[in-house]
């Protein structure tokens, strides 16, 4: 076996968080090999050292055998290394060839040669069956076009090995299968190909060897054909994937949240909910499962105020709340759990007291008037603190002192002792370690019992599957289907979430 | 967290923590300003080094805190400062960057100006009338810019700077046109009932503006950290998402804050005709209190109790400016002092940089 | 205007010409450094020190061309003040511009006094001798040609030249690029610290220039705040002309017409004061940013410091 890639006892801390801990990775030629681990074990921080992005505190890397220092981007596009970026790394106001040849310009005198970049673009994606049109601007075209641009960039620099950082996330299920035969051919061209991910199911499908990365640590190398998809989410996890919640039978009540033909557009003003119908009941879990981006964070925008929309409208226990302001929704009853705690959830230069009261910090007891009681403010935040054990010296330290886990804590405190009609909790437990997420989870159960009403989004089905009385799946801004949690399948879901349906597959057909 | 009886101790000792860290760079920032400010007057007179020292700081301290007259001159100086490095501060802590105060307390210059030559009305009235007009106009000067960046999304920054211009010609317009006193590019003096209270003599230009100042200093305070409008305007400028998310809402915290920054500006101007000017002269450039705001502002890292230090260190350079010509110094000196001490200011990031560093060291070490 | 048989609107333009000269020098230095991502309101006081240091070049060595090279040279060491405050330490851009603002204001006054001992303003000093009279004896257009100055050349050439460099070389490319998406050309190893140095020193070199045809090309003297505002005024055109080089320079123009056009106006006996023409720049900008003449997007990095190996 001939490695073109090995990376050896690599470390990498950033503030507060050791990303890499003495990792050891190797790439063979000619195999498409997967990093698989969940968000932030530190699988894109180990590339982005590779790439030369972030320097290593510690560690070396062989490229084709020879010991390398990689010092910036350019550094490792010379080793023939490229990187297609989660985010994708284009100009928006730049066409297609201007984005793939900037860095590498071909000249004519002290100009750049439009023309020969144009026919160098097109020759090259021609050779690997693209479709694409050079002279496009990039805000123009589909995401899955603008991967292909990304693959392009990378293929112009003569990149024989190939990262390509959560390629699946913002991809339809056919683009997925467009990339999975592009893939293969870049492999039979002779690549090699890295590829991060934390989708099962596509490691499987995919590639030949899977490294699993758990917590800045390297857990294991194994071939993809003598593993299977509960070995891989076992050693993903770091023990048996049972997060099985003891929860009694739901006792669904009268409908809390009516959703009726909901639709917004997203930032490009492309349609993004294309009529959304959906009920949730007190005293139910309602989860909503599918693929990242079909939609799920624009819905909860919406039914929080954060996002206008469209048409269509959404109820709460009878009262119309379609296009009614934040502030006018939480005092309605909907308490949210966003997604992402540090950019919504948590001011984190406040301290945990003035975070505790975000969303209520007008209202008495709190204020009177325009006048804040901070005495009674402190004290509420100190029974949050109490009540869902959040490690911390007291209420005045600032939110992101804390870990992840007690940030989450936090917000969850919040937004449940708002005792709200519905809780939303999007994403509840992402990047949380075990302990904590159990105690999420417990919470929600909790609420659940008392009789609210939850909407549960997650990517994660698993979550999905032990938390959710009620399934709804999401594909491309409709909901597709829902299950009764009981019966569910993870099988079924993934072909609902892969826009399949289920009719087809009773018949014998489909995916 | 061993014991909660350590709780309070460890707080009061992070309080001390946090204050040390937070003034050390301002400190530091006026100690190597002060150093360059010497060595130009050791390279522009051309003198030791020590010398130089002694002169400088011995001109500075005489002609801003040494007799009576120069210490009163200083809070004269003071004064308006106070007013400026308020408003900027709003600003700041909403995520604004207000560079219109300069325009906002012309505006407030202007509009007393004005107001102050209504003959027959009480000092009862004549005054608050000019201060409700002072504040009224800063807080419309400042609101358009605050407005568009609101409802159109137009950038701030840039507005407020031509903002400043429209107001120094709209000024210049009324003050040679059609308010011109014949003969003079000013505009005549306000009516006494329109003056604020000169107590310390009518030779004195000190007035009870600068207790109209520091009561301001207090309210700003409060506004910042006992008010809901304060949280409001403080999370929209840390982090509008999560403001937004918790139904604060971005737009109208936004006009709000510069329409508060505009309104004290105003009232700054207003407080500067009525107390020391007593009339709006034409302009060639900016009266400049809105931009050495933004240093005292700066500064005081928007703190209002900072601000009130700040603007005594500016105010003790700008008055010293006739005791350093006296020894030879050029007082453009104090300019150059104030310019480096904000480009230190600006440089902060150095000393986060290194904090950055440190603390990752200790990690891998550890 | 010392040539009373040129027809007024002759004279008219050459006036505006001269008079847009600084605006479109320093308004292409703001090109630059905005289109590579760094916001430079600094741009006043570096003219302030171009102006002063053209003068003293002059001045000292007797020649207007070295004087002029003092001024770049000037202008290139106080903008790399701002380049190392905004790209390196990460400053608050508009921060920093407003210290360099101030600085330069303080330094060219301060020394003024230490090195020509005086206040206010400077002595005469040699200026680029223009050759009037062999302009006058062109056919047709040498009588607006006799009214222009070297500088108006210079200006109007570079926007050519910044246009050719934007728009035309792969270095333009580059500079675009970090300017909309630093990530994006750093992931292409496009040095992005190294684009944005050269893009505000080149702003700094400018700007300078800018400064040295407002001393040099119109008083042969440096009077203090002889710049006033003309920094600002060229970034409103800047920012009017949609941060393109011919669109800086048409609203250059556009302004100094308004300037130009006031004198006339005098003569006419027209009732409209002075100062609403010196207002009319600032106001134009703000109307066209607000969206109300076509639609102005300044690039999306626009005074976001860049950090390498940001998580």
């Amino acid at each position: 076996m001939e490695k073109v890639v090995e990376m050896r006892g690599i470390t990498k801390v950033f503030p507060g968080v050791r990303a890499n801990d003495d990792v050891n990775f190797e790439l063979a030629k000619g195999e498409i090999h997967v990093l698989l681990g969940e968000n932030g074990a530190g699988k894109t921080t180990l590339m982005n050292i590779l790439y030369g992005l972030y320097q290593p505190d510690s560690g070396e890397i062989y490229v084709n055998g020879k010991k390398v220092d990689i010092k910036t981007p350019g550094d490792a596009i010379k080793l023939g290394i490229g990187m297609v970026h989660q985010h994708f790394m284009l100009v928006h106001n730049f066409t297609v060839a201007e984005n793939i040849i900037l860095g590498k310009e071909p000249k004519k005198g002290i100009t750049v040669n439009m023309k020969q970049a144009i026919q160098d673009v097109k020759k090259l994606a021609d050779l690997y069956g693209f479709k694409i049109d050079p002279e496009a601007i990039i805000e123009d075209i589909t995401v899955g076009q603008q991967q292909k641009v990304e693959i392009l960039k990378a293929l112009y620099r003569g990149a024989d090995i190939l990262i390509l950082d959560e390629p699946t996330a913002v991809l339809t299920p056919q683009e997925i299968e467009e990339l999975g035969v592009i893939l293969k051919n870049l492999v039979k061209e002779g690549k090699s190909i890295i590829l991060i991910t934390h989708k099962l199911k596509e490691v499987m499908s995919m590639s030949d060897r899977v490294t699993i990365v758990r917590r800045g640590k390297v857990i294991d190398t194994v071939r993809t054909s003598e593993t299977s998809i509960d070995r891989l989410a076992e050693m993903m996890v770091g023990r048996k994937v049972s997060l099985k919640i003891d929860k009694a039978p739901a006792k669904p009540g009268k409908v809390v949240l009516e959703i009726k033909d909901l639709r917004a557009q997203d930032h490009r003003g492309l349609p993004v909910l294309k009529g959304v119908n959906l009920e949730v009941r007190s005293g139910e879990i309602l989860g909503i499962a599918g693929v990242d981006g079909n939609g799920q964070s624009e819905l909860i925008e919406v039914i929080t105020g954060l996002r206008k929309s469209t048409g269509g409208k959404f109820i709460l226990n009878g009262k119309d709340l379609t296009g009614k302001s934040p502030r006018e929704i939480i005092e309605a009853g909907i308490a949210h759990i966003p997604e992402d705690r540090h950019k919504r959830g948590l001011v984190l230069k406040y301290s945990l007291a003035e975070n505790a009261v975000l969303g209520k910090h007008y209202a008495a007891p709190f204020a009177k008037g325009i006048m804040m009681n901070y005495a009674r403010i402190k004290e509420y935040a100190r029974t949050l603190i109490r009540d869902f054990d959040v490690r911390t010296p007291n209420e005045e330290v600032m939110a992101s002192a804390l870990s992840g886990g007690n940030q989450q804590k936090m917000v969850a405190a919040r937004e449940i002792n708002k005792d709200p009609e519905l809780l939303i909790a999007a994403q509840p437990t992402r990047g949380l370690d075990v302990g904590a997420i159990e105690y999420i989870h417990k919470r929600l159960v909790m609420e659940r019992d008392r009789g609210r009403a939850v909407l549960l989004v997650s990517l994660e089905l698993d979550e999905i599957l032990n938390l959710s009385d009620r399934i709804a799946v999401i594909y491309d801004g409709e909901i597709v289907g829902i299950l009764d949690a009981k019966n569910a399948t993870e099988n079924e879901l993934g072909i609902l979430m892969a826009g399949g349906s289920l009719k087809n597959k009773k018949e014998g057909g489909i995916v | 967290m061993t014991a909660n009886a350590n709780n309070s101790h460890n707080s009061l000792l992070n309080v001390l923590k946090s204050t040390y860290r937070t003034l050390l760079f301002p400190l530091i920032s006026i100690i190597v300003a002060m150093f360059v400010a010497v060595l130009f007057v050791v390279w522009g007179r051309g003198v030791g080094f020590f010398e130089g020292t002694s002169l400088l700081f011995k001109a500075i301290w005489n002609g801003s805190f040494g007799s009576k007259d120069s210490l009163i001159e200083t809070f004269v100086y003071v004064t308006p400062l106070l007013f400026t490095g308020l408003a900027n501060a709003v600003a700041f802590k909403t995520g604004l960057f207000n560079i219109g105060v300069e325009g906002q307390f012309t505006i407030g210059v202007l509009i007393t100006a004005i107001l102050g030559l209504i003959s027959g009305l009480p000092a009862i009235v004549h005054i608050p009338l000019i201060i409700v007009g002072g504040i009224l106009a800063g807080a419309i000067w400042g609101g358009i810019p605050g407005y568009l960046k609101a409802k159109v999304g137009t950038n701030e920054v840039v507005n407020t700077i031509m903002m400043n211009f429209i107001a120094m010609y709209l000024s210049n317009y009324i003050v040679m046109g059609p308010l011109n006193k014949p003969g003079v590019a000013s505009t005549p003096e306000i009516r006494p009932s329109a003056m604020l209270w000169r107590f310390l003599g009518e030779n004195n230009r000190l007035n009870t503006g600068l207790f109209i100042g520091l009561l301001l200093i207090a309210l700003v305070y409060i506004l910042f950290w006992k008010t809901t409008i304060g949280y409001e305007i403080r999370a929209v400028g840390l982090n509008p998402y999560a403001a937004e998310y918790g139904g604060i809402s971005i737009k109208k915290n936004m006009i709000l804050a510069m329409v508060i920054s505009g309104g004290i500006a105003g009232l700054g101007g207003a407080i500067y005709v009525s107390g020391i000017q007593h009339n709006a002269m034409e302009l060639t450039g900016f009266i400049g209190y809105g931009f050495d705001g933004i240093a005292v502002a700066l500064l005081a890292k928007s703190h209002p109790v900072g601000v009130l230090f700040a603007s005594i260190l500016f105010g003790a350079l700008n008055s010293s400016a006739i005791s350093l010509q006296l020894v030879n110094i050029p007082k453009q000196i104090v300019f150059l002092i104030q310019a480096i001490i904000i480009i230190f200011v600006a440089a902060d990031y150095i000393y986060k940089w290194i904090g950055e560093k440190r603390k990752k060291e200790a990690m891998i070490n550890g | 205007m010392d040539n009373a048989s040129l027809p007024v609107v002759v004279a008219l333009m050459a006036a505006t010409l001269r008079q847009a000269t600084p605006l479109i020098l320093a308004s292409l230095g703001g090109v630059f450094s905005e289109r590579s991502g760094v916001v430079n309101i600094g741009l006043d006081g570096i003219m302030t020190c171009g102006a002063f240091f053209g003068v003293y070049g002059s001045y000292k060595t007797g020649s207007p061309a070295m004087g002029i090279l003092f001024a770049i040279i000037a202008g290139m060491i106080v903008s790399s003040i701002h380049a190392f405050l905004s790209i390196h330490l990460k400053a608050d851009q508009v921060v920093s511009g407003v210290a360099i603002n101030l600085f330069s204001g303080a330094l060219t006054s301060y020394l003024l006094l230490v090195l020509f001992n005086r206040q206010g303003q400077t002595d005469g000093v040699n200026a680029l001798t223009y050759p009037k009279a062999f302009m006058r004896g062109i056919p047709v257009i040498g009588g607006f040609l006799s009214e222009l100055n070297w500088y108006v050349f210079m200006a109007i050439i570079l926007v050519f030249v910044t246009y050719f460099i934007l728009y035309k070389t792969s270095l333009g490319l580059r500079i675009r690029a970090v300017g909309e998406h630093p990530k994006a050309a750093d992931t292409l190893g496009v040095n992005v610290y190294a684009i944005r140095y050269l893009c505000v020193i080149l702003s700094g070199a400018l700007g300078g220039l800018a400064g040295a045809s407002l001393s040099l090309g119109t008083t042969n003297l440096f009077r203090e705040g002889m710049v006033s505002g003309r920094g600002f005024i060229a970034l409103a055109a800047m920012i009017f002309g949609g941060w393109r080089p011919f669109g800086a320079m048409w609203a250059s123009i556009l302004f100094a017409f308004a300037d130009a056009f006031q004198i006339v106006a005098q003569g006419f006996g027209w009732a409209i004061p002075y100062q609403f023409y010196s207002a009319l720049p600032y106001i134009l900008t703000m109307i066209a940013l607000a969206g109300f003449v076509g639609k102005t997007t300044a690039p999306a990095a626009d005074g976001v410091p860049y950090t390498k190996g940001e998580r």
